[in-house]
């Protein structure tokens, strides 16, 4: 059985014919078949359109010609990422009947690698949210417990990734919006360098933060995969000249010399005590195997959220403007004027959420306002920036939780302020521009409500040094195996 | 900082978002309160500490990503048109078209 295996091993062994993609691409669609009506975390599956590509990828094969870097492996994509043809929702009332006129880059870059597309998956409604109860369509589930949340806004992907019905998932990350879900959920994520992964055709929300990233089961995995969707792209202005480094050397995981940071703010902030137990115990896990712990301070990491939740908005209610039911998507009838028109295809398009930050960032740009917020915020930016600086001078990696605690229950966190601060440790990477992952780092214990769920750790690095991420994660996941899903073992 | 109704209802117009007065008024609430939490930023003294907005990042065109990692400048490019294959794909997207062209309301 094919589904215990990496993406990597995956690609081997079809490359080597030791399986083929077809064969593979069965396995993965029967466990999505069985899983998602409980799980749901695909907006939409393409099971022919699949397959034809597995057979494809198997004729090339039996043909002699060599595949590539993923040949054969599934991977969903989060439902903001364009696949030419293929509608693409955001998870969105407002972009109804939308179908992608081209591939985003990303796409492209895996098809060209091989990899076998199977679907698009679930969010928070463009990916405004950490839970993905945003989505205008329906919740997806924790695969770790059904009754709570899998994180967001791609919450699809990695529900997905964690209930094996893909070893790969692509997302997007403006806050957090990879690794809190990969936290909640027990896998792998990954928020690149800003610059580093290419957003031609990732549907725009925070044009200043936004990043393509991984979901996998193993770091290896994140790796290949990034090394695959990242480099240069002349379509995407804000996309990094330069080359792709080679993260081989990284993945042997050794943490000898490493320089692990410790901000004093994060482990001041009253994470739950679990989470602190289990972050505590792996960066002393890397202590014991050669890396240096050392304390950092981060002071004005505290005014991340407020920067964030200014910022991202504002540029959100800039991008949105373009749903204006004029080229695609939803038109609201009805109306007698240009202007109801918009109001109407706007206000019955958009889900609450969406509306509240839209409302919230035109606040902040507007004439009278737009000092005291969007400046302040501005600021405050430039500082927080400045704070990794100075850290990153002292050490190799820092190391946080990834949220404030495990995942929580539906409708636990209403209120949108208190969604707002389950972000604290992850929006300061996307202010700065920073690398970060998260990697599983055990399971809350001591019987508590939180009991068996897994519990994410976060290392941030200087810009372009993914390669001391992947040391990092390498290194904790060769010392302490990351705990595999319940519901993989169900079959 | 508490908004009030008109401010909700000026806000709305101009993202132009129609809303209703069950949701109008829950952002009032809801928005006054996220204000309250970033009133930390009004004790941000820049000058003091020495950072300005400028390089911080923002969005638009040319300070996009300014401030969102080390050396990094913008990038212009010439303006040069390109042939689209997929046109009638985008096309095909419409809520209305007549033809080659989008419809929509007469304006004047």
């Amino acid at each position: 059985m094919s589904l215990e295996r990496s993406a990597s091993r995956i690609a081997a062994d079809i490359s080597a014919g030791r399986t083929s993609a077809a064969e593979t691409l069965e396995a993965h669609l029967e466990r999505i078949r069985r899983l998602d009506p409980r799980v749901k975390a695909f907006i939409k599956v393409r099971e022919e359109e699949a397959r034809r590509r597995a057979r494809e990828i198997d004729e090339r094969r039996t043909r002699g010609k060599k595949l590539g870097l993923l040949a054969g492996v599934p991977v969903a994509v989060k439902d903001n990422l364009c696949v030419k043809g293929w509608e693409t929702t955001c998870a969105s009332r407002i972009l109804e009947g939308f179908h992608a006129p081209y591939h985003s880059a990303a796409a492209e870059r895996l098809l060209a690698e091989d990899a076998v597309l199977v679907g698009k998956t679930n969010l928070d409604e463009f990916a405004m949210g950490s839970s993905t109860e945003n989505s205008a369509f329906f919740a997806t589930a924790n695969p770790w417990d059904l009754d709570r949340v899998p994180g967001g806004s791609s919450g699809g992907s990695a529900a997905a990734v964690a209930a094996g019905m893909v070893p790969v998932a692509l997302g997007s990350d403006t806050g957090g919006s990879v690794r809190q879900p990969a936290g909640f959920c027990g896998v792998v994520g990954v928020k690149p360098t800003y610059g580093l992964v290419s957003r031609y055709g990732l549907v725009a929300f925070a044009s200043s933060l936004d990043q393509i990233g991984p979901l996998t089961r193993t770091v290896e995995d994140a790796a290949l995969v990034l090394s695959v969707i990242g480099g240069h792209d002349p379509r995407d202005s804000t996309s990094s000249p330069r080359p792709m480094p080679d993260f081989s050397e990284a993945l042997a995981g050794d943490a000898r010399g490493l320089k692990v940071g410790l901000p004093k703010e994060c482990f001041a902030a009253g994470a739950d005590p679990e989470v602190e137990r289990l972050v505590m115990g792996s960066v002393k896990a890397l202590e014991k195997l050669g890396a240096s712990l050392v304390e950092v301070s981060l002071p004005h990491a505290k005014h991340a959220i407020s920067a964030y939740y200014l910022i991202a908005p504002a540029e959100a209610s800039s991008n949105l403007a373009r749903y204006d039911g004029v080229r695609y998507g939803l038109r609201a009838s009805g109306a007698t004027t240009v202007d109801e028109d918009y109001a109407q295809t706007r206000g019955s398009g958009f889900g609450p959420e969406v509306k509240r930050r839209i409302m919230l960032g035109t606040y902040a740009l507007s004439a009278g306002y737009y000092d005291a917020y969007y400046g302040k915020a501005q600021r405050a930016r430039a500082l927080i920036k400045r704070d990794f600086e100075d850290a990153f001078g002292k050490v190799d990696v820092v190391a946080t939780p990834t949220s404030p605690a495990p995942a929580f229950r539906f409708g636990e966190k209403a209120e949108p302020m208190a969604m707002y601060l389950s972000d604290v440790f992850t929006v300061t990477a996307n202010l700065a521009g920073i690398p970060g992952i998260s990697v599983p780092c055990g399971l809350a214990m001591g019987g508590g409500l939180t009991q068996g769920l897994p519990v994410g750790l976060q290392f941030l690095a200087d810009s372009f040094r993914e390669d001391l991420l992947f040391r990092a994660a390498a290194a904790l996941e060769k010392e302490r195996p990351f705990a595999e899903c319940p519901l993989q073992a169900i079959l | 900082m508490k908004i009030s109704s008109e401010v909700v209802w000026k806000i709305a117009r101009l993202a132009r978002l129609g809303l209703s007065r069950d949701e109008a008024a829950l952002f009032e609430s809801q928005l006054s309160r996220v204000l309250d939490h970033v009133a930390d930023l009004s004790r941000l003294d820049a000058c003091a500490e020495g950072a300005g907005a400028e390089g911080a990042g923002a969005e638009g065109a040319g300070a996009e990503g300014a401030g969102a990692g080390p050396g990094l400048s913008n990038v212009v490019r010439d303006d040069a048109p390109a042939p689209f294959s997929g046109r009638e794909d985008i096309l095909a997207n419409a809520p209305q078209r007549e033809g080659s062209y989008f419809k929509v309301r007469k304006i004047l």
